[in-house]
C-alpha cells in the first residue's frame, strides 16, 4: 500500500474534461504536491505504448521518442498506470517514485494494475454521462434559440398582402430548419405607391434575426420619409455601419411601385436581381452597390423601369437559385429564367416557380436556407377580376405532401391571431364555407367541433395564446373530400398526445379533468393528419363528402 | 371580449332539485359561472343538479372538462346530474365521452321554476 499512500496525481487522457493547469515542474519526492496534468495527444508514440501496455509502466526505464514522455519526467512522474477499457485508454494514473527511494515492488504494481482495471471502466461511464449530458445541454440550448431566431422573424413578416388594383401580388417565404435571415416587407408610401423590400442578412440564428429586425425597423421609419430607394439604402446603411456585428451583413433590394403607371424604381445593396417577364422574354433589371453594414458612405445606383400590363417582376432571395437536387445540382439561375420564361398568363407565377422548384429538388428535400420570393404581376386589362381574393394571406405554409389539392385554388383562406377564444369565430367562417359544398346537418356539426378544436390547440400550443403569432386556416374542396388544414407556428412544439382521456379516471380524480381535444378530433372527422416542418405545424382534417 | 361568456341561473321548482339554467357558451370562460351556480345548488341542499343546455350552442374539450368536474364534484357529493336540452351533436358528444353513463340525458324543462339565487 505504500505506493497509493502518496497522492495519486492524475494525467489526463485525450477526453478528460475539464484538466487541471499543469504544474511546473516538480521536485523529485514532496509529500504532498498537486496532481499533474499532462495531456497525451493520440500521435505521441507514448499514447499507443500505454494503450497497449499490459500493465503499469516504469518511466525510468522506458526508453521511447515522445515529447510527452519528457513532459512526465519533467514533473517528477516514474511510474504510470494505464486506465484501458475495451482497448481504449481513457486516462492514467500517474505516480511519483516511492518514498522510500525504492522501486516499486511487483506486488506495488499488481496492486496498481487490479485498482486501474476496476476503475478504468467506471471512470469511462462517468466521462460518457458527463459528455451525453453536455451534449443534451447543447441540444437543447440550439433548439431553443431556432426557436427564438424563428419568433423574432416571423415577427417582421407582414401579415396581409397590399391590395392593389390591377395588380397581383404574392409573396412566399419557407423558412429553411436553421433559420436563415430572409425577409420582405410592403410599405405604403402615400399617394398609392408601395416600397417593397426583399433582404437577406448573412448568417443564422439569433443574430441573423436581430439584425433583420433592425434592418426592417430602419426601412419601415426611413422608407416613408425619403421614398427615393438610393437614399432610403444609403440611409440604411449608414445607420447599419456602426452596430453591425462581425462578419455579418444585409443583402437588400428596395423598390417603389406606382401601380397607376407601372413604374418600378428600385435601388440594390448587393441582393439578387430581380426579373422581369415581358412579351420578349424575361430580363434581368440591373442595380449595384454594396450591401448594408460593411462600410458608410455608399451611393446606391437607382434603376428605373416600367412594368407593362401583362408583364411580372420576381424578387428572390439566394435560397431559391441555390436549392439543390438530390445529386448535389444547384438549380441556378438559368433554370429560374427558364420557369419564368414558360409560365403561362393563366396560372400564379409564384406558385408555378414553387412547383418547379419542388420537381427540381425531389420530395426528400431538405431546405437548406430560407426562401423568400415576392411576384408583382400587373394585369392585362383594368378590371378587379385580376385581383384574387381567394389568395391566402401570408406567410404562406409550404407544403410537401403529395397531395394535388394543394396546388387548386381553396374556397377560404385566412389567418387569425393566436388568441385564446378565437376557435370560435374561425369554426363559423369554416362552416359557413363548406355549407355551400352539401355538407349539412350532423356532419356539419362534427366537422365544426373537429375545426374547433384544432384551432384551440393551435392557439394554446402552436402561438402559446399570442396573439402576436398567427394560425392559418385553409379549406380546399375536391370531389370526394373537403380538407381543413391549420397550420401553427408550433412554438410548443408538436401537440402532446396525452394519455387517452378515461372518463371513470377523471371521475375519480385520477386524471385530469382536461384531455378532450384531439380524442373528440378524431371522431368527428374521417381522417386526421399531422405535417411539421421548417418551425411550422398543420393538421389536416378530411370529411368524405358522400359519407353520412 | 367574448359576448356569449356563459351565464347560469340557479333555480328551483321542486324540493331538492337545482335546475342550472346556462346561457353562452360552454368554454374555458364558463369555469366561474359553472362553479358558483354549482355552489349555489349545493347551499340549497339539492339532491339532484339539472343542467339545462337549451340556450347553450357550442360545448368545447374545455368545457367537457367543466362538466366532468361538476360531475365528479357532484357523484362525491351523492347528488344526481341530468342533463337537458341537449343538440343532437352534443347528445353524441356527451355518448362518445361515455358522459352520457354517469348522468341521465333528457328532454324539456320543469314549469314555473323559481330562482334560489346564485346567478353569475
Amino acid at each position: 500500500m505504500t505506493a497509493i499512500k502518496r497522492p495519486l496525481r492524475r494525467l489526463l487522457g485525450r477526453s478528460t474534461p475539464d484538466p487541471l493547469p499543469a504544474t511546473a515542474p516538480v521536485p523529485a519526492a514532496p509529500v504532498e504536491q498537486p496532481g499533474v496534468a499532462i495531456d497525451i495527444p493520440e500521435t505521441d508514440p507514448l499514447f499507443a505504448y500505454l494503450q497497449s501496455a499490459p500493465g503499469p509502466v516504469d518511466l525510468t526505464k522506458l526508453e521511447l521518442v515522445s515529447p510527452a514522455l519528457e513532459e512526465l519526467r519533467v514533473g517528477g512522474v516514474a511510474l504510470v498506470v494505464p486506465l484501458v477499457t475495451q482497448g481504449e485508454l481513457i486516462g492514467t494514473l500517474n505516480l511519483g517514485p516511492r518514498l522510500s527511494e525504492q522501486e516499486y515492488s511487483s506486488d506495488d504494481r499488481r496492486l496498481l494494475g487490479t485498482l486501474a482495471a476496476q476503475a478504468a471502466p467506471a471512470i469511462r461511464v462517468a466521462q460518457l454521462v458527463r459528455e451525453q449530458a453536455a451534449e443534451a445541454g447543447e441540444r437543447e440550448r440550439y433548439a431553443q434559440e431556432l426557436k427564438v431566431a424563428q419568433l423574432i422573424q416571423q415577427q417582421f413578416l407582414p401579415r396581409e398582402l397590399p391590395q392593389l388594383r390591377g395588380w397581383q401580388i404574392a409573396a412566399f417565404y419557407g423558412p429553411a430548419r436553421v433559420v436563415g435571415g430572409d425577409f420582405y416587407d410592403f410599405i405604403d408610401l402615400g399617394n398609392g405607391r408601395i416600397g417593397v423590400v426583399v433582404g437577406d442578412v448573412t448568417d443564422k440564428g439569433v443574430p441573423a434575426a436581430l439584425v433583420m429586425a433592425r434592418t426592417h425597423s430602419i426601412l419601415r421609419a426611413e422608407a416613408p420619409r425619403l421614398i427615393d430607394p438610393g437614399a432610403v439604402l444609403a440611409r440604411a446603411n449608414d445607420l447599419l455601419v456602426p452596430e453591425m456585428p462581425a462578419r455579418m451583413f444585409v443583402t437588400c433590394l428596395y423598390g417603389v411601385l406606382e401601380p397607376e403607371t407601372g413604374r418600378f424604381t428600385f435601388a440594390n445593396a448587393g441582393h439578387n436581381l430581380p426579373y422581369v417577364r415581358t412579351a420578349d422574354g424575361v430580363i434581368e433589371l440591373r442595380a449595384t452597390g454594396l450591401p448594408l453594414g460593411l462600410l458608410p458612405g455608399i451611393v446606391y445606383e437607382e434603376t428605373d423601369s416600367v412594368i407593362a400590363p401583362g408583364e411580372g417582376v420576381l424578387l428572390y432571395s439566394d435560397g431559391l437559385v441555390e436549392a439543390h437536387d438530390p445529386n448535389r445540382e444547384m438549380y441556378g439561375f438559368p433554370r429560374l429564367r427558364e420557369a419564368m420564361a414558360t409560365d403561362d398568363a393563366g396560372s400564379e407565377l409564384l406558385d408555378r416557380l414553387l412547383e418547379e422548384l419542388h420537381a427540381f429538388t425531389g420530395s426528400g428535400w431538405e431546405q437548406e436556407d430560407d426562401i423568400t420570393l415576392v411576384t408583382l404581376r400587373r394585369s392585362l386589362g383594368t378590371t378587379d377580376d385580376a385581383w384574387s381574393e381567394d389568395r391566402p394571406e401570408i406567410p404562406v405554409t409550404r407544403d410537401d405532401a403529395p397531395d394535388a389539392s394543394t396546388a387548386a385554388e381553396p374556397i377560404l383562406a385566412f389567418t387569425i391571431p393566436g388568441a385564446i377564444g378565437g376557435e370560435r369565430a374561425a369554426m363559423k367562417r369554416v362552416a359557413d364555407a363548406v355549407s355551400q359544398y352539401g355538407i349539412e346537418g350532423a356532419r356539419l356539426e362534427r366537422l365544426k367541433t373537429a375545426v374547433a378544436e384544432t384551432v384551440m390547440n393551435a392557439i394554446e400550443y402552436g402561438s402559446q395564446g399570442n396573439p402576436e403569432i398567427p394560425v392559418d386556416i385553409r379549406v380546399d374542396v375536391d370531389p370526394d373530400a373537403i380538407r381543413v388544414r391549420v397550420t401553427d407556428r408550433a412554438l410548443s412544439g408538436p401537440v402532446p398526445d396525452a394519455e387517452a382521456p378515461d372518463l371513470v379516471a377523471k371521475l375519480e380524480g385520477l386524471q385530469k379533468p382536461r384531455g378532450w381535444g384531439l380524442f373528440l378530433i378524431r371522431r368527428m372527422v374521417d381522417g386526421m393528419d399531422v405535417h411539421a416542418a421548417d418551425g411550422l405545424q398543420t393538421v389536416t382534417l378530411t370529411l368524405a363528402r358522400d359519407g353520412h | 371580449m367574448n359576448d356569449r361568456r356563459l351565464t347560469v341561473e340557479a333555480l328551483t321548482s321542486t324540493a331538492g332539485e337545482a335546475r342550472l339554467a346556462m346561457r353562452g357558451d360552454v368554454d374555458v370562460a364558463a369555469d366561474e359561472a359553472l362553479a358558483a351556480a354549482y355552489a349555489a345548488a349545493a347551499e340549497s341542499g339539492a339532491t339532484r343538479v339539472v343542467l339545462d343546455f337549451t340556450e347553450v350552442d357550442y360545448i368545447n374539450s374545455t368545457g367537457i372538462a367543466l362538466i366532468v368536474r361538476l360531475l365528479a364534484e357532484a357523484r362525491r357529493d351523492h347528488r344526481d346530474v341530468i342533463a337537458e336540452g341537449l343538440t343532437d351533436h352534443y347528445r353524441e358528444i356527451f355518448r362518445i365521452t361515455r358522459l352520457s353513463d354517469y348522468m341521465t340525458i333528457a328532454d324539456g324543462t320543469s314549469a314555473s321554476p323559481k330562482p334560489v339565487g346564485g346567478t353569475s
